[in-house]
């Protein structure tokens, strides 16, 4: 479904990760694990396109996009969650969910699917608050519904639960599984947690100093393998 | 108090004015923070537009029948002015987005040759376009009589500030138009395409400039130069009321249309300019981001 060659990224002149092979299979959960700044963000930033690679390339549906917009790639079916939230401030919660449905052909072909609101009731409740007034928890939820309205067929997760209470965050986790398991949505995820990432992923990457240093499947994992890279 | 109605008339006519000139800008330098300066030119635009018009009615169009053209003129003003601005956007100021200072004198070299365009096609001295019958005379209060075309123009800017602002906070693309604003690369990865919404964004700005030329024939005679004349007032609204904020447009529109008013009751034309421009000076030494300061990321970067 998706598979990265060869990949090289950085920013200006500094190359941050390269030499990147990553394959994602139909409906397969693939963490992508490793420490603060070795390059897991800028990683996923080039999947989505916002930045794009010095060389190697993209391969998704079987469509090189290493060269197209992530407006091209968001109607193609990558939904994105970033690490920043990146909810629009001035919009009502409401209305930063409707442009989540513009990479499905926009308001007019589809409307907000009433399981989002099952997943997460506070999105109902606040529908019309402004998206910056919510707190960080609910503007994470807020993303993670703003990217799942469009019903993506990709999505790119990162750190989802980074700096969120404790009970959001077992909210979160359960609507990732939930959806791993109904709709076969293939994902990224890009996780701190190596218990949680082994409950839901299918395959695991630890990423140190821009490279991949380690990957296996879930059910061959060693432990010890991926803490050598996670331990400061 | 014939006085006070009168001088408080003319402050909010003038104030409607600059709301109507200024409006267009408010989208393009206060939303899309461009700054074009050939918005003026794009006023002429309008003007020359409703001048043409005018002449094929007086020459093809029954007597009877002669007064519509100026209803016919707005909406084609607004279209061949946002044409223009569709055609300056795509050649020239997509390329200069984070480059204001290049905008600037693009934009100013651009305005230059719209001039020199309307000079040979009309002709260095300014023309007359003859109003409209319905909107000769004026309403009369006791002694007063308000101008029939002041009123007029009073309605037409309120009618195109709530156009906007359905458009803005009403619409699909108005809303596409807000979250490419408040965080341009989001909304990319969400599917919206940037690209178009400036475009759009930037022909929209533009049409209300045209417009506002329309309703300048009403005023007195127009030329070539006539953009360069309410340029600066448009640029002084939007600053004062705060970028990227319409209501602050209105505000700063009539702020500065009753201050202007009262001072030259008090003084001379000259003089009460001099003082608007002083009474601004001090308000943005006091209040830089503008009355209604929208602290949006775009701007803080
Ligand atoms: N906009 C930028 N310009 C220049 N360098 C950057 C930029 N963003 C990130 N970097 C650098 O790239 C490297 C990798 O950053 P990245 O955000 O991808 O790390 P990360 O693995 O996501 O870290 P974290 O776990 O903290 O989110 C870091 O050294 C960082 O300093
Ligand atoms: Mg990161």
């Amino acid at each position: 479904m998706l598979e990265l060659e060869n990949l090289e990224v950085g920013y200006g002149e500094s190359i941050v990760v390269r030499n990147i092979q990553l394959k994602v299979k139909e409906s397969q959960v693939v963490c992508i694990m490793g420490r603060n700044g070795v390059g897991k963000t800028t990683l996923l930033k080039a999947i989505m396109g916002i930045l794009s690679p010095k060389s190697g390339s993209i391969l998704f549906k079987n469509d090189n996009i290493t060269k197209k917009s992530p407006s091209y790639r968001a109607i193609k079916g990558i939904g994105y969650v970033p690490q920043g939230r990146e909810i629009f401030p001035k919009l009502s919660v409401y209305e930063n969910l409707l442009i989540g449905l513009e990479a499905s052909g926009g308001t007019k072909k589809n409307s907000i699917r009433e399981d989002i609101y099952e997943y997460f009731p506070i999105l109902k409740e606040f529908k019309n608050r402004n998206g910056g007034d919510l707190s960080g928890g609910q503007q994470q939820q807020l993303a993670i519904a703003r990217a799942l309205v469009s019903n993506p067929s990709f999505l790119l997760l990162d750190e989802p639960t980074e700096g969120i209470q404790p009970n959001i965050v077992a909210d979160i986790q359960r609507v990732i599984r939930d959806i791993k398991e109904k709709s076969k949505t293939s994902m990224i995820l890009v996780e701190q947690n190596l218990d949680y990432a082994k409950s839901v992923a299918d395959y695991i990457y630890v990423v140190d100093h821009g490279s991949i240093m380690y990957e296996s499947s879930v059910d061959e994992i060693k432990d010890e393998d991926v803490y050598r890279y996670l331990s400061v | 108090m014939s006085g006070t109605i009168l001088t408080l008339f003319n402050g909010l006519s003038l104030g409607s004015i600059l709301l109507l000139i200024a409006l267009g800008l408010a989208v393009t330098f206060g939303l899309m923070k461009v700054i074009n300066m050939a918005h003026g030119e794009l006023i002429m635009i309008g003007a020359y537009v409703t001048y043409v018009i005018q002449s094929l009615f007086l020459k093809y169009v029954p007597e009877p029948f002669f007064d519509l053209y100026f209803l016919l003129s707005i909406p084609i003003a607004f279209l061949i002015a946002a044409g223009f601005g569709i055609l300056l956007e795509v050649s020239l100021i997509r390329f200069l987005y984070k480059r204001p200072l290049d905008s600037l004198l693009a934009t100013y070299g651009v305005g230059l040759m719209l001039q020199q365009l309307a000079r040979s096609i009309f002709g260095a001295p300014n023309v007359g376009v003859q109003s409209p019958s319905f909107l000769n005379g004026g309403l009369t209060i006791g002694t007063l009589v308000l101008p029939y075309s002041r009123i007029f123009i009073l309605s037409l800017s309120i009618l195109c500030l709530v156009a906007i602002f359905l458009y803005f906070y009403r619409t699909t693309n108005g809303r596409r138009v807000r979250a490419v604003m408040q965080n341009r690369q989001m909304a990319e990865c969400l599917g919206v395409q940037t690209r178009r919404v400036d475009l759009v964004t930037f022909a929209i700005g533009s049409g209300f400039a045209g417009i506002a030329g329309c309703a300048l024939t009403l005023l007195g005679p127009i030329g070539p130069t006539i953009g360069t004349y309410y340029i600066i007032d448009a640029f002084m609204v939007v600053v004062v009321g705060g970028v990227g904020a319409l209501v602050g447009a209105v505000v700063g529109a009539f702020g500065i249309g009753f201050f202007n008013t009262i001072f030259e009751f008090f003084t001379s034309a000259t003089i009460g300019k001099v003082l608007v421009f002083m009474l601004i000076i001090a308000f943005l030494q006091w209040r830089p981001s503008g009355l209604v300061s929208s602290r949006s990321r775009v701007l803080d970067e």
